[in-house]
């Protein structure tokens, strides 16, 4: 494999941001978010550079490493400090740093009021350098470093605003839910280095043609773990919708673009584990499939438009997750789907962060209504990532988003018909919650308080949101054409087998339009045709008071792990009072009782020591005679 | 003369001795019951040497009369200095130790 010195500059240069602009303190506040903005867009550049290095070779030797450091060097076990940047990674490092600068750009207007805004530049850019650290590593422990460094990031940057005491447990609840997800990610590292001797991709990609299924079983399984909790997948999902008390941007860069879908990469990468393991392989599909429906279902019903948003990752996540574990055909589509992804969403979050701004940060659509004429551009650009979400063709959605679904119908037997009709149903509610929304925002009669004055975001603002919007129109058709990724991804996964065809591309594309039709006209009936209420109606079925408690997600967690893990530990915390504190302070009070019996006996006069030492001698005496007979 | 009776009197003495190191204050007169029962242990030694018809009790009995020897230059020594510090040879005033 080709080496090269310059990778470490993709990371380098955020973290020197993050660097600079953490210990120069107030004293860059005035030029600190053009360093973190300038640096965030030099990582871009050093990634396209490294892009046009690698279309020069040919496909096989475009994968190029460095070696940073000797890591870890134990005995036999030596673990370098190295990247790689291979045919996965380049699409990430592209998507993280491109859309990671633009939200920075966004950022200089957004945050121009807040006093803190250093600060949140310096977060910005510790997030890009740990999220590129996380896919250029060449180790799983090397990806774990930047795992935990980009959770790190994240909770700093929801609890940004941590003065509201809400915004601070948000941020808590994410980290502490994340990190359920990297015990699964050490638990992996464990039993890979235990069974293989090795944590590096290549080697364990060797050593995993003959470890066994039970093994690579075990591997699999925890990796997903790691991927449910990162990416807010089933049922690790909680943390997500809590999350959006972060800044907005943030929200668009790490909870839409990024680092939501490093469990999509870590499974991907993962690949030659889950491709030697059907059971883990298919409990992936499960969760996918499960959490697309969750997270739609919860979309239906949220009137908070970040959340509404939040819901709609976790679903479109739940297609990705779903499309990486169809094996080897799915990995190509969980990435194409991955990137359009990353520009709709961030787009729409950006679109909403636009409509705040406008709006005296408001955040409930049900005050919101006929932004279109006060707001044309993020309009405009919000109604590109609708369309491209939805998947109307020739948005970005329809690309990547049909592809999963025939994918998923292609996989064969009883269960491509099960998640075929799951990823068909859940375009339907898509279709339904995302005109919900766009119908709630821009249309409609306006409902807002009379002091709100909506107006138009800056150019520093709309110009991301607009590259974002020809990202969100174009990226689907570029990466598809004569199958321009899944060529490129192929030298990662291997020929694609060939499959049986349930049903045709075209026939997929045809039901795939009909359910989004159905619901776009369904939420154009309900929300559009009659007039929305100021407040939420509480007269709504069971369903829809389930839905808005995000099904009861916090209340099973509550119920089942809180409650439970709460008597457990006051009873742990009695029993350690009792037992062993007690145990502990009897040895002492008995040696207590003890020392100040025998103190009685230390009187001072020599002639009781000596009177002492004679009875003792005599009791010894006798005791001798007495064995002696 | 039957050799049981030096062992009667060598209890005896030693019996002497221990009571009198318990019941006396004045340390001159314990530090004289401490040679009593040295000296009862050592009529003792002679005794078995001369039952048993060896010299090992005889050498004994020097080693213990050396010893006593530089014991009671010793003890003099802190009896005086006792003496002088505290006017009195009591050894229950010299009760400091328990503090």
């Amino acid at each position: 494999m080709m080496t090269s010195n310059s990778l470490v500059y993709l990371i380098a240069l955020p973290l020197a941001g993050a660097v600079i602009l953490l210990l120069a303190g107030r004293r860059s506040d005035k030029w600190g978010h053009l360093l973190a903005t300038g640096l965030s867009a030099a990582s871009f550049l050093v990634g396209l550079y490294q892009l046009s290095l690698m279309l020069e070779r040919s496909n096989e030797s475009r994968p190029v490493t460095q070696k940073l450091f000797e890591w870890i060097s134990v005995g036999t076990f030596n673990i370098d400090a190295g990247l790689m940047l291979d045919q996965l990674s380049i699409c990430f490092t592209l998507l993280i740093t491109g859309v990671g600068t633009l939200i920075h750009i966004y950022s200089i207007s957004y945050m121009s009021h807040d006093p803190d805004r250093r600060r949140f530049f310096a977060f910005l850019n510790l997030f890009i350098a740990a999220m590129l650290l996380l896919v250029l590593g060449d180790s799983y422990l090397n990806l774990y470093v930047g795992w935990e460094g980009v959770g790190l990031a994240s909770y700093l940057l929801i609890g940004f605003w941590n003065q509201k005491p809400a915004y601070a447990t948000a941020s808590k609840k994410a980290f502490v839910m994340n990190r359920v997800g990297d015990m699964g990610l050490s638990f992996a590292i464990m039993i890979a280095f235990a069974t293989m001797g090795t944590v590096s991709f290549s080697g364990v990609k060797e050593a995993a043609s003959h470890t066994s299924t039970a093994a690579l079983t075990g591997i699999g399984i925890m990796l997903l773990v790691a991927a449910v909790g990162k990416s807010a997948q089933f049922p690790l999902q909680a943390w997500l919708g809590d999350a959006m008390a972060g800044p907005t941007p943030v929200s668009a860069l790490i909870h839409a673009a990024t680092m939501v879908t490093a469990g999509v990469y870590l499974i991907i990468r993962s690949n030659f584990i889950f491709d030697a393991a059907p059971t883990a392989q298919l409990l992936v599909v499960i969760v996918g499939a499960i959490t697309l429906m969750f997270g739609a279902l919860i979309g239906t019903a949220k009137d908070d438009i970040k959340k509404a948003l939040a819901a709609s990752t976790m679903s479109q996540i739940g297609y990705m997750i779903l499309a990486a574990g169809l094996g080897p055909v799915g990995y190509a589509f969980a990435i194409m789907h991955l990137l359009t992804h990353g520009f709709f969403k961030a787009g729409m979050f950006l679109g909403a962060g636009s409509v705040m701004h406008g709006m005296n940060d408001e955040v409930n659509m049900r005050k919101y209504g006929a932004l279109r004429k006060f707001m044309p551009i993020t309009f405009a650009t919000f109604g590109l990532g609708y369309l491209a979400i939805l998947g109307v063709p020739p948005f970005a959605g329809f690309y990547s988003k049909d592809m999963i679904i025939e994918t998923a119908f292609n996989s064969g037997g009883i269960k491509g018909i099960i998640f075929g009709s799951v990823t068909l149903l859940g375009a339907g509610i898509t279709a339904f919650y995302m005109t919900r929304v766009m119908t709630l925002t821009f249309t409609g009669k306006s409902r807002w308080d009379e002091e709100v004055q909506p107006h138009e975001s800056p150019w520093l603002m709309w110009l991301p949101m607009a590259i974002l919007a020809i990202g969100s129109v174009t990226s689907g058709y570029l990466l598809s054409n004569g199958d321009a990724l899944v060529n490129w991804l192929s030298p990662l996964f291997g020929n694609n087998a060939e499959h049986e065809e349930l049903l045709s591309p075209i026939i997929v594309s045809g039901l795939a339009l009909a359910m989004v039709a159905i619901g776009v006209a369904i939420a154009f009936i309900k929300y559009s045709l009659s007039d929305v209420d100021v407040v939420a109606p509480d007269d709504v079925s069971i369903f829809t008071t389930i839905a808005r408690q995000d099904l009861m997600q916090d209340r099973f967690n509550e119920a089942v792990f809180m409650r439970p893990g709460q008597a457990l530990t006051a009873v742990l915390v009695k029993t350690d009072d009792a037992v062993i504190d007690g145990a502990v302070r009897g040895v002492g009070q008995i040696a207590l009782g003890l020392g100040s019996f025998l103190r009685g006996i230390q009187t001072g006069f020599v002639r009781s020591y000596a009177a002492l030492i004679l009875i003792g001698a005599v009791v010894l005496v006798a005791a001798i005679w007495v064995v002696v007979q | 003369m039957d050799a049981a009776n030096y062992l009667y009197l060598s209890a005896l003495l030693f019996t002497i001795g221990s009571v009198g190191v318990v019941v006396r204050r004045n340390a001159i007169v314990v530090f004289m019951c401490i040679e009593l029962m040295l000296n009862a242990a050592n009529l003792s030694f002679v005794t078995f040497s001369r039952i048993n018809g060896d010299l090992n009790g005889q050498v004994i009995a020097f080693f213990t009369m050396v010893v006593a020897a530089c014991e009671v230059v010793v003890g003099l020594a802190i009896i005086v200095t006792i003496y002088r510090s505290r006017r009195s040879a009591s050894l229950d005033v010299a009760s400091l130790l328990k503090r």
